[in-house]
């Protein structure tokens, strides 16, 4: 698995998801957001958390604009593996690389806690080493990661099987006071239609070792490189 | 030239920051709010041409960038 991770100004979390990458195995390389190109035989490109350009205008609308992310697009149009994760995920909707938009939380707070998440399926290059509706505990750090999209979009999210993780509690019950923003059908993440592009806001890379909190996290990256 | 482009949300789309605006000017009293949608202002200052040209290169500029067009509108004035 040789991994690209791309670091626009303001990019914070790409050491991280470096090291969980790392640990599965991946082959990891970092990219500036003025490449134009992407390494050779690159199998998968992450898009990192944090604050690209400040959040300004809108949060991820000037990163998913840059020129690398043209190198991305080709690369998920010949079906190769992309992950954005929350500022990736906010990335991932601004670029047009997945639909809807990621808006102000509800409750208007910047929300930094653990958050259990429902797998909707385990069947993807992302998440076969999960179980379908198994309960994972991973964390949340964002402000803007209130799902929205309109009403036909929603639909058919729902009916491919388009959505990847639902906000649960520990048991596994989604929705009521566990959806920590107000996204639409407690959403956590979405699939692209050919399931190659992943962007979620919780962060799987913050629990890959029991020292820091759990290990929830390791399924998704240890299923990329499986 | 000169131009102003006004970035808002579309109709239906909440917007928590709207309301929060609003709670707190009805918390200060303001008389008579029934509703605030909060929006974006842009002063955006162009080459000499005609204002057909700027119209056109703002509405690029509006449907491009300015405006994400899943959730807002976008109004230009010359």
């Amino acid at each position: 698995m040789k991994a690209a991770v791309i670091t626009f100004p303001g990019t914070n979390r790409e050491s991280d998801v470096a090291r969980a990458l790392t640990a599965s195995g991946a082959q990891v390389s970092h990219i500036w957001h003025g490449d134009h190109e992407l390494p050779q035989g690159t199998d998968l490109v992450v898009l990192p958390g944090g604050f690209s350009y400040g959040d300004y205008l809108r949060c991820g609308a000037i990163a998913g604009r840059a020129h690398v992310m043209d190198a991305v697009r080709a690369h998920a149009a010949r079906g190769g593996l992309v992950l954005g994760i929350c500022n990736g995920f906010q990335i991932l909707v601004e670029s047009g690389l997945l639909p809807g938009v990621l808006m102000r939380n509800a409750g208007l707070k910047f929300v930094c806690r653990m958050q259990h998440l429902r797998v909707e399926r385990a069947d993807t290059r992302f998440s076969a080493q999960y179980t379908r509706h198994q309960s994972i505990e991973v964390c949340i750090a964002h402000g803007e990661g209130n799902y929205e999209a309109d009403d036909d979009t929603i639909a058919r999210l729902e009916g491919e099987g388009l959505v990847a993780f639902r906000y649960c509690d520990a048991a596994g019950h989604v929705g009521g006071e566990s959806n920590p923003n107000g996204s639409r059908n407690d959403i956590a993440g979405i699939y692209s239609p050919g399931l190659n592009v992943l962007g979620m806001m919780p962060h799987p890379e913050n629990l890959i070792e029991a020292i820091i909190g759990g290990v929830d996290g390791r399924g998704l990256f240890e299923s990329l490189c499986a | 030239m000169k131009a102003r482009v006004f970035v808002t949300l579309k109709n239906g789309v909440l917007d928590p920051q709207g309301k929060a605006i609003e709670g707190a000017l009805k918390s200060l009293d303001v008389p008579g709010v029934t509703s605030v949608r909060q929006g974006k202002v842009f002063d955006i200052e162009l080459a000499a041409g005609d204002a057909a040209h700027a119209q056109a290169a703002l509405k690029v500029a509006c449907e491009k960038l300015l405006a994400n067009m899943v959730i807002e509108n976008y109004q230009i004035e010359i």
